[in-house]
């Protein structure tokens, strides 16, 4: 049995439904090139293998941008996307599994499946972020996160193109800090 | 909020009392998703603790088939990654199409909405007279869905666009008949279709075929179980036969892999060379 041991860096999860694209390429160009984290984003977007995005993301920087692959290891100064139509999920060992079980929040990835598994295997080393959306996706996760002594973040919902997401966060989950789409960048920079 | 009655150490007890009592071994299967689905069993059925499921599980021979059918995933779907399929029609099965007998395995087939997939393609492609499809899970009570061919009506809108994507050309409603809220497949379909039980942690191989079809079963499973699997499949594969595996599925990493050749870099479809 693998043994849950400490993990060795931080992990981001960010995780955005419609409207959050536009957030994610914004502060990409901002992240600095040296992380001091691991970043995972979970995207709702079209269950069609989209190769489109991984290069959309890569060209706004120069850290390294990938698909998560099952049985990969977790690296810091990596930002990694969730593949359309699995849910990602972390084993104990820091690597990831794919899962193609039922749609939650009718979304497959879901935010709170990896919300939730994430806080589970980085504890307090978990930081969440859901930015803008039109679903309650990621509420329940960021309630995770928090539990096991995580970091929560929500995207200001006024500066959100979609705000129901953000809102339902703010409004029935303990959140740390809310942050302008603008501040996003800097407060991933102090991690 | 999900909450986790079930902890690590509560699902390794449960993988050994299944070992032990019904000799159903997942102690190689992932843990994350195995928690996650023991953890969805507890919220379902309203189990007050560990001990009440623990105790159903031990004593409720009946729950035990349930029990694994839930924790094994059995989502699927008809023509899943249309282009696949496209690639199986087109490049794959008209090479197949000289054997005298064509000998196809879908190894862990849930529901069996790939099967007859597979069927339509055969027929569509004057192949289907001269194949066996063996299609096998290691959960009983999906094999049973399957034999019937009896899909939610609901799913045919969604499945008729993955049929024409994967370069369909007739009309998919011809394929079955509206019953109620359930689409039955023809009868024809099913004709060279067999049905079995088959634990890809401990069966071996049962013959050797031309085309074995494996398909977000591996995702599953651990490293070690996925090498056993692999060359398990290696030995039920015929010299140039092909492998065919889930999209985020790769034998690249596998020590077999020098042995087998990647027909196109889009499909996760191998052919054996060696």
């Amino acid at each position: 049995m693998e043994k849950n041991s400490i993990a060795p860096f931080p992990l981001i999860v960010v995780g955005g439904s419609a409207g959050s694209l536009e957030v994610i390429l914004s502060f990409l160009p901002l992240l600095r090139k040296d992380l001091k984290v691991a970043i995972l984003i979970v995207l709702h977007r079209s269950s069609d293998p989209d190769p489109v995005l991984q290069s959309l993301l890569s060209s706004k920087t120069s850290i390294a941008v990938k698909e998560a692959e099952e049985k990969e290891l977790l690296m810091k100064g990596v930002i990694y996307i969730a593949p359309a139509d699995y849910h990602l999920l972390i084993e104990k060992d820091f690597t990831f599994s794919l899962d193609y079980s039922e749609k939650v929040n009718y979304s497959r990835p879901s935010i709170d499946v990896t919300f939730e598994i994430a806080a589970e295997v980085f504890k307090e080393r978990t930081t969440g972020i859901l930015l803008s959306g039109a679903n309650t996706d990621g509420t329940e996760g960021l309630m995770a996160v928090k539990a096991t002594g995580g970091t929560t973040v929500v995207q200001d919902p006024s500066t959100a193109s979609v705000p129901y997401m953000p809102q339902y966060a703010v409004s029935h989950a303990p959140v740390d800090h809310v942050l302008k789409a603008a501040d996003i960048a800097a407060f991933i920079n102090s991690q | 909020m999900e909450l986790n009655i079930i902890g690590d150490d509560e699902v390794e007890i449960l993988l050994r009392d299944l070992i032990e009592i019904y000799g159903y071994d997942f102690t190689d299967y992932s843990r994350a998703s195995l928690k996650r689905r023991i953890n969805r069993i507890v919220l379902i059925g309203k189990f007050p603790s560990f001990a009440e499921l623990r105790y159903k599980l031990k004593f409720d021979p009946d729950f035990l088939k349930e029990f694994i059918e839930q924790i094994t995933v059995n989502v699927t779907e008809m023509f899943r990654d249309p282009s696949f399929y496209k690639t199986l029609r087109e490049e794959v099965l008209p090479r197949l199409g000289t054997y005298p007998l064509i000998r196809i395995w879908h190894a862990g087939c849930s529901t069996g909405e790939e099967v007859y997939s597979m069927a339509i393609l055969l027929k569509e492609i004057n192949l289907y007279h001269k194949c066996l499809i063996y299609a096998t899970d290691i959960n009983p009570t999906v094999l049973e869905k399957a034999m019937k061919g009896m899909f939610p009506l609901s799913q045919m809108r969604k499945y008729s666009e993955n049929y024409l994507l994967s370069g369909g050309k007739k009309e998919f409603s011809g394929y079955y008949s509206a019953n109620y809220e359930f689409a039955k497949f023809d009868d024809a379909l099913r004709e060279k279709m067999i049905f079995s039980t088959h634990n890809l942690v401990c069966d071996r191989s049962f013959n050797e075929f031309q085309l074995i079809l494996c398909r977000n079963v591996l995702i599953y499973f651990d490293k070690n179980l996925q090498a056993r699997v692999f060359s398990l499949f290696d030995d039920s594969l015929e010299n140039l036969g092909y492998l065919a595996l889930g999209t985020k599925e790769t034998l690249r990493f596998s020590p077999l892999a020098a042995r087998f050749r990647q027909i196109i870099n889009a499909e996760k479809i191998w052919r054996k060379i060696a």
